[in-house]
Order: C-alpha cells, then sequence, then structure tokens
C-alpha cells in the first residue's frame, strides 16, 4: 500500500488542527472501535464557513483527508460545502488506496455533521428569537 | 536505505552474507536436479542432504523427519491439513489458540467448512495459553493441538512442554508454529514432545521462500502436494535447493551464534523499553514482562493510531509495525491484543519494534529522539483531549 505524495504532505503538515472554543457547528463522525475518529468544528458567517478546524485519532489517510476536505470547504457558502463528495476529496489527494476509500466518506460526513450541528442550533436560535419577538 | 533503522526484524530479517554466499553456486553452477543420476545432480542432493542434518542438529532432531517446504505457510498447511486429513478416521476435532498466526488461523477456519470442528483457546492478559481451558477443550474426537512457540505480534513464549504433556496425557498429535523461536530462542523438539513443528528460513537471516516441517518419526500424516517422488514422498516438487543450502547455512550459524546474539538483543530491547517508559506517558507494554523474544517490544500508545505513527517514524527512517487495522487489509484490529483483552480503540493504537542483529544503541538513542515528539504531534490532533 503507499499513499501519494499529496497525501503523505497533508499527513504531515495538516492544515487548520484544532478545536474552535465557540464554534456555530461541531460534528463527531466515526468510531474509535473502528479505529479513526474525526471532530469537525466550523464557524459560520452569512451563510459562509469562515473558519474550520479538526482533531482526528486515525491513520494517515484519515488525517490527510481531515486536512484536505477543510482546505475544500473553507470560505465556501454552506451549499457549495454541502456538495462537496469524498471522491472531490481523494481526486485533489490524488488517489487513496482502495482499503483507505472509507476515510475519504468520513471526511465528507464529518462535514456534513458540522453543518447539520449548525442548522440545528440555528434553527432553535431563530425560534427562540421568533418567540422572544412574539412575546414582546 | 543506507540510514535506515530496521526494528522489524519479526517481520523478516536481511539474508546474513555468509548464507548468500554459501547459496550463489547453486544458481548457475550446482544447478543440477538432485533427482537427476549424474555428477551434478548428485552434487546438489549432497549439498541438500547436508543441509538436512544441519536443520535437524539445531531441533535436534534425526535428519529424516526433516521435510523442506517454500516456508512457514505452507509448512503450517501441510502439518494441520495433513493430519486432519489423515487421521479422518479417528476424529475431527481441532484445537488451536486464538492468538495464532493467520497461516495456523486460516487453515483451521477451512478446515471447519471441511467437516472439521475447531476450538479456539484463548489467552491470559499478557498473551500465556489458557491450560485449564485446553485441557477442558480435548475431547476423543480431537486429533490435533495446534499452539504457536511465541507469538509474532507480542513475542510471548508459550508453555509448550507443559502443553505437550497434556497432549501426550490425551494421546493427541501436537503441532507448533515455531517460526519466531528458531534460531532465537532453544528449540529442542525432544525436551519439549513436540510432534511437528514448522521453522521458515527469512526470520532468522535466511533466505525468503524456503522452510521446513519437522515430522516426528511414526507420525501419521498425508501430503499437501501430490507430484514427484520428493522429500521421501512428503512434499512434491523440484527443490529450491539454493534456498535449503541458504537454510542449512543460517542453522549452522544459528546454532553457534544464537546465545551470544539473544543476549546483546534483549539488552538494547530492555534499553528501549525503560527509556520509551520514562519518555511517553500513557503507554502499555503488551507480553509477559520475562516469557518473551528478547528482540520483541509491542506497546500501546494510548489516543493516536499505530499507522500514523508508523508513517512518521518512517519519514525519520525507522521501520516498525503495527496491529492496528490500517496496517492490514481487514478494518479489524490485532486479534492477538483483542484476544488478550485490550479494547480495540487502544489496539488500534499499538506499536511493534523487533529487534536483531543488526541493531546498535545508536538506533535506539534516535528511536528515544524521535518517538516522543511523534506522539505528542499526533496527540495535539487528536480528539481524545490529550495535548
Amino acid at each position: 500500500m503507499e499513499y501519494s505524495e499529496k497525501v503523505m504532505e497533508h499527513f504531515m503538515n495538516p492544515r487548520n488542527v484544532g478545536e474552535i472554543k465557540d464554534a456555530d457547528g461541531v460534528g463527531e463522525v466515526g468510531n474509535p472501535v473502528c479505529g479513526d475518529l474525526m471532530t469537525m468544528y466550523i464557524r459560520v458567517k452569512d451563510d459562509v464557513i469562515t473558519d474550520i478546524k479538526f482533531k482526528t485519532f486515525g491513520c494517515g489517510a484519515a488525517i490527510a483527508t481531515s486536512s484536505m476536505v477543510t482546505e475544500l470547504v473553507k470560505d465556501k457558502t454552506i451549499k457549495e460545502a454541502l456538495s462537496i463528495t469524498n471522491k472531490d476529496v481523494v481526486d485533489e489527494l490524488d488517489g487513496l488506496p482502495p482499503i483507505k476509500m472509507h476515510c475519504s466518506l468520513l471526511a465528507e460526513e464529518g462535514i456534513k455533521a458540522a453543518i447539520e450541528d449548525y442548522r440545528k442550533r440555528k434553527d432553535k436560535k431563530d425560534s427562540r428569537n421568533q418567540r422572544f419577538e412574539i412575546e414582546n | 536505505m543506507d540510514n535506515l533503522i530496521y526494528l522489524d526484524h519479526g517481520s523478516t530479517t536481511p539474508t546474513d552474507q555468509r548464507v548468500v554466499e554459501a547459496m550463489l553456486p547453486y544458481f548457475n553452477k550446482l544447478y543440477g536436479n538432485p533427482s537427476s543420476i549424474y555428477s551434478l545432480a548428485r552434487e546438489s542432493k549432497r549439498a541438500k542432504e547436508d543441509a538436512r542434518e544441519e536443520v535437524a542438529k539445531l531441533l535436534n532432531a534425526k535428519a529424516e523427519e526433516i521435510v523442506f517446504t517454500s516456508g512457514g505457510t505452507e509448512a503450517d498447511n501441510s502439518a494441520i491439513k495433513g493430519i486432519a486429513f489423515a487421521n479422518k478416521a479417528k476424529g475431527n476435532h481441532i484445537i488451536t489458540s486464538r492468538i495464532e498466526h493467520h497461516a495456523v488461523l486460516n487453515t483451521c477456519k477451512w478446515l471447519s467448512g471441511q467437516g472439521f470442528t475447531v476450538s479456539y483457546i484463548g489467552v491470559d492478559k499478557y498473551g500465556v495459553l489458557d491450560l485449564d481451558e485446553l485441557k477442558g477443550a480435548i475431547t476423543d474426537k480431537t486429533i490435533l493441538i495446534t499452539i504457536m512457540h511465541a507469538n509474532n505480534e507480542v513475542g510471548v513464549i508459550e508453555p509448550l512442554a507443559e502443553i505437550a504433556r497434556i497432549a501426550k496425557d490425551s494421546g493427541v498429535c501436537l503441532h507448533t508454529d515455531a517460526v519466531q523461536t528458531v534460531g532465537k530462542i532453544p528449540v529442542d523438539v525432544n525436551v519439549l514432545g513436540i510432534d511437528l513443528l514448522v521453522l521458515s528460513g527469512h526470520k532468522f537471516y535466511g533466505p525468503k521462500g524456503v522452510g521446513a516441517l519437522y515430522i516426528r518419526k511414526g507420525t501419521k500424516i498425508a501430503s499437501l502436494l501430490h507430484g514427484g517422488y520428493h522429500e521421501g514422498n512428503r512434499r512434491a516438487g523440484t527443490e529450491n535447493i539454493p534456498g535449503i543450502v541458504g537454510l542449512g547455512k543460517v542453522c549452522k550459524i544459528a546454532m553457534e551464534e544464537r546465545e551470544e546474539d539473544e543476549k546483546r538483543v534483549k539488552a538494547l530491547r530492555d534499553d528501549l523499553e525503560e527509556r520509551i517508559a520514562k519518555k511517553i506517558d500513557d503507554i502499555i507494554v503488551n507480553g509477559h514482562p520475562e516469557m518473551r523474544l528478547a528482540g520483541t517490544l509491542n506497546i500501546c500508545v494510548k489516543y493516536i493510531e499505530g499507522e500514523s505513527m508508523l508513517l512518521c517514524l518512517d519519514h525519520e527512517g525507522i521501520a516498525a509495525s503495527s496491529g492496528s487495522a490500517c496496517t492490514s487489509a481487514s478494518l479489524e484490529p490485532s486479534h492477538v491484543l483483542t484476544a488478550m483483552g485490550i479494547p480495540a480503540e487502544l489496539a488500534h493504537g499499538s506499536l511493534r519494534f523487533t529487534l536483531g542483529r543488526s541493531n546498535t544503541k545508536e538506533d535506539i538513542d534516535k528511536v528515544i529522539e524521535v518517538l516522543p515528539p511523534i506522539v505528542s504531534k499526533l496527540r495535539k490532533m487528536s480528539p481524545f483531549g490529550k495535548g
């Protein structure tokens, strides 16, 4: 099994590692029992992902796909971010060994989970605001 | 590769230069087929029988009890299937352990689809076989017990002599996969009381593609390969003479140098173990503290995954291995660590160093210099709140 240079480059120098303290959305996917766990933090302003950070427990491919997907969605609108697939991540990394394809799926799911969390929080906030407006 | 620090001797070893030189004439100068009649062929035959003597000597066996094979996997298949098929009338039950190499495990698994039943005996937290469970598993249908001499992942050495007594008391044949021990610790088939034993050349500085199966005289066994009348009609196929010569040579070297090697390697391994434990928090050393191969150090590094550590070590020119799922073709972590009761998420973070003849104190210093920063870098990336 061999990784592309791009995978190794992202693995050795991952972008956007860390946490966002008061993130607008957090997505956690994977399972440590299966050997990978990915947490994605996003900050959203005017429907644009202005900042993103990740923390990943996993193999080289899991870390490289995490890093790549954060680059792909940063400064994109929510809609654009949702249209990014695992295939886009793999293509940008110049391919992944077949048994590592699930890592790229995890990266796609991580972003989707963070966006879903963001939307849930937003809906809650919106309905709270609405209620607040009605009550006043 | 000049600066490579090779710490994966459990996987394979470089062929000893003396072995390479012994083999060379048998490729294109003394290339005769030992089954032929002319003098060139007789030369090959003599070399083959000399090698058989050397292998037998190392095991304290008789030369005629040694059958050359293409390696450990073929020898394990031959032993297990051979005993199973030859003793069908007697029974259909095989006993093995949960920590065997796949050459044994998957052979047993295949047989369980062929009308045989297999019991997989558990191990304790150190990887030592549960002897009571073994005793309890034997039935009047049991025809074979197959337990490895030492485990390839954690290096635990199984109490084979005791297992042999249990097998003998029940009149059951005992096979052992000894590819990790032959050439490293004393392996005497009579002291241990083994009926069948497997060794592999490339695990102890011999060439790849050659191994041997020891079959105690009088053992009823069927052949795996059918064809010509080679190896006393026990293994068909023109013999791999260069490989066999190499195996003979490496057995001779092991007789002379094994003890010295073991002492030196153990000192290095102990040093590595001690310093890693001092420098890195939250690690677990796997395997038995004493009953362990001299060169093996297997650790679980909490909060991070094995393959990513291996990639970083490789970047620093250090070759090691892991029981993480990500380093194999499956998604399951090491069956050995799991059988020892280690949780899957920890097993994914295992790291195996297997030291050998070429290693020096400088190699250990280098590992101690680069591993702690690798671990802390990966832990900073990990969502488990460390770092």
